[in-house]
């Protein structure tokens, strides 16, 4: 789960970083009284979408006066800004939030990440801030600093002093520095945080150290204990179709092609979507239903996957273990029936009770293609999806 | 021979009494499993499925000599599970839950440390579908007539998938000594290089099969091992070829977060290191026909 920008230096400012005087708006109007109630004579209006790069599109204005403050306001909000993490499709701007400006020095980079090597929480620190990573990584990897910390024993102080040494700071700021590296752990660790990234972390002019972009994403997995991260959520940022998905326990990630996919598992469901690119195709979706599918759980995984108006194929892969063929298939008739299903509709079952699912589709009367392999049904829906666009 | 797990191995289902505990014991039982019992706490002294239950495994171990354990207790606590089973001296333990959080298995990684390596349990899992030694005893949640007896050894993060690999070998005849599900999590308890290893030293494995994912360093370091420690033939398949970077593809695992981790860079690390890579799903049974054919 993502959150927003104000969000996450909310927490992290619990935690002993330092940040900004700001305040979040909904309106124009609400963002000048945020301005004024800053003071100074300097803001920043920025767009709160789940995604970085927002300066490069436009989603970043900085402000000498009220008047600009209101104007920049109403341009940015409803506003859908396109990054390279939004897709092609963006994000839509909802809030804003209005900080004050921060005369800026010298810009540096810091990440808290789970290592999969190491299977611990690893620090990044880079002296290119406001540069993404991989940029740094690609172009200049030896300013990158990496640091793993012992869970037991949490990040020490020593390792977070070598940090704000490796990064050259000054020693009259190396106390800041090691306050805000274990702020960002202590976030990280207590919060069941899977990456802070604060980008960038900026020396000021008049000697501070101070989180300037914030971001933080959180474990799925550990949201039953953490309710007040939970609440965070913003479902205007989320692709609906995902939301939706969520809700009735399906996992989907929405794709550019048209042959819509339902799977049991997510390894064979990425399976499936490299088979139908073999053979010609292109996915509109990754679906796992999951074990233990339903008739209803198939019935919401139908609506999902032809809720894509773009979907010209259908194809439903199921190998049974816990789930049985047969309590498929029949999910499969009855949300044919009720959906009223335009679009071809390849089927291949096999697993668990598989002939008496196979029964079902057949004695069903309704123009579903079976198929016995993964291959065939493949290259069924391919062939299918092709002659439904007349190719 | 079989890795891991074979007829004689004394099984305890941790959950035992739950829904799904009690659901895939019977399975377990029915396909041959040595199950001497089950854990739920508070419900010791009971019997189900004609099988004793116990309150710790402690005294699982002590009363019915457990040596292997399942886990089916739900994600919110089945670390603590897993550590108990570590504690009470389990040499091989099944963690079937889906969404344990990742901090958790840090701890239990961690902990299980404490242990001299001789010692400690082999994990293998969360969010698998576990371990099948075909013919013989099944610790998992599979459906055990897909699998043959034979003679190749299987490892993957998939469960669904595994059981493609393994009907396809099937039609083809070929057998397996053991296949072993090591899940879809971020953290788990065993790689595919610590499972490779344990088929190159089972002198009843010819060849192995191993089915990875996008995602996470544990491919790569497979790659490596085969390159220096390995004398038996190994067949990859690597899903996700069409997954975008950044996307989460089901498993929390699955996501293409930074360099060395997109299926393509996979396949040409382990091309370079001379496995054979099956060029897609539905060529896994026959690219193993292959490799078997030219030994």
């Amino acid at each position: 789960m993502d959150i927003h920008e104000y969000q996450a230096k909310e927490l992290l400012a619990k935690f002993g970083v330092s940040i900004a005087p700001g305040g979040l708006a909904y309106s124009p109007e609400q963002a000048v009284y945020r301005a004024k109630e800053i003071g100074g004579s300097k803001w920043v209006v920025k767009a709160q979408i789940h995604s970085g790069a927002r300066g490069k599109a436009g989603g970043i204005k900085i402000c000498s006066t009220e008047d600009e403050v209101l104007q920049a306001s109403a341009d940015l909000l409803g506003k859908t800004l396109v990054t390279h993490q939004t897709g092609p499709q963006g994000k839509v701007v909802h809030r804003l939030y209005i900080e004050e400006g921060t005369a800026i020095k010298k810009e540096l980079y810091i990440a808290l990440v789970l290592d999969r090597v190491k299977q611990r929480i690893a620090i990044i620190a880079s002296t290119e801030g406001g540069m993404e990573i991989e940029e740094v990584a690609e172009k200049n990897p030896q300013a990158i600093i990496r640091t793993e910390i012992e869970p037991q024993v949490g990040l020490t102080d020593f390792q977070a002093r070598e940090i704000a040494f490796s990064l050259g700071l000054e020693p009259t700021l190396i106390a800041q520095a090691v306050k805000t590296l274990q702020g960002a752990y202590r976030s990280f660790r207590e919060l069941d945080a899977t990456m802070v990234e604060i980008n960038p972390l900026v020396i000021t002019e008049d000697g501070h150290i101070r989180a300037l972009d914030a971001k933080m994403g959180f474990d799925d997995n550990a949201m039953f204990r953490r309710p007040h991260i939970q609440e965070l959520r913003d479902k205007s940022q989320e692709d609906p179709r995902e939301t939706a998905a969520s809700d009735y326990g399906l996992s989907y990630v929405g794709l550019d092609g048209d042959i819509g996919c339902m799977i049991n598992g997510a390894g064979l469901a990425m399976a499936s979507l490299d088979m139908i690119k073999h053979k010609g195709g292109e996915p509109a979706n990754f679906l796992d239903i999951g074990g233990g599918a339903s008739p209803e759980r198939v019935a919401h995984a139908f609506q999902l996957v032809l809720a894509d108006a773009g979907v010209r194929a259908m194809l439903v892969n199921i190998f049974a273990g816990i789930n049985r063929c047969d309590w498929i298939a029949e999910g499969i008739v009855q949300a044919f029936k009720q959906l009223e299903v335009k679009v071809p509709l390849v089927v291949r079952l096999s697993g668990t009770n598989v002939e008496q699912g196979q029964k079902i589709i057949n004695e069903s009367g309704l123009p579903i293609i079976t198929a016995h392999t993964l291959e065939e049904a493949a290259e069924k829906a391919v062939a299918a999806r092709n002659q439904a666009v007349g190719a | 021979m079989t890795v891991l797990l074979n007829e004689k191995t004394p099984v305890i289902v941790q959950g035992f009494t739950g829904k799904i505990g009690t659901f895939h014991a019977e399975e377990m039982m029915e396909y041959g499993t040595n199950l001497v019992g089950g854990v739920t706490p508070g419900k010791g002294g009971k019997e189900h499925l004609g099988k004793p239950v116990f309150n710790t495994v402690k005294e699982a171990v002590s009363e019915v000599g457990a040596e292997a354990s399942i886990i089916f207790v739900p994600g919110a606590f089945a670390a603590d599970s897993i550590m108990e089973a570590a504690d009470a001296g389990i040499k091989y333990c099944v963690a079937i839950t889906d969404g344990i959080p990742a901090q958790d298995m840090m701890t239990v990684k961690r902990y299980m440390y404490r242990y001299k390596k001789e010692d400690r349990m082999v994990l293998t899992g969360p969010n698998c579908a576990g371990t099948i030694s075909p013919g013989k005893a099944m610790l998992g949640i599979m459906p055990g007539h897909i699998y043959m007896q034979g003679d190749v050894g299987v490892v993957g993060r998939s469960g669904t998938l595994g059981y493609e690999a393994a009907s396809q070998m099937k039609t083809l005849g070929i057998g397996i000594t053991t296949s072993v599900g090591i899940g879809g999590d971020p953290i788990n308890g065993s790689s595919h290089r610590d499972i490779l290893e344990h088929f190159e030293n089972d002198p009843d494995t010819k060849a192995v099969m191993m089915i990875g994912e996008i995602g996470g360093p544990q491919e790569a370091e497979a790659a490596e091992y085969f390159k220096n420690h390995m004398t038996k033939p190994l067949v990859a398949y690597i899903a996700g070829l069409t997954a975008p970077k950044g996307r989460r593809m089901g498993h929390a695992g699955a996501i293409v977060s930074g360099a060395g981790e997109s299926a393509a860079e996979k396949v040409t690390l382990l091309e370079e290191a001379g496995v054979v890579v099956a060029p897609n799903p539905s060529d896994l049974g026959i690219t193993m026909e292959k490799v078997l054919t030219a030994l």
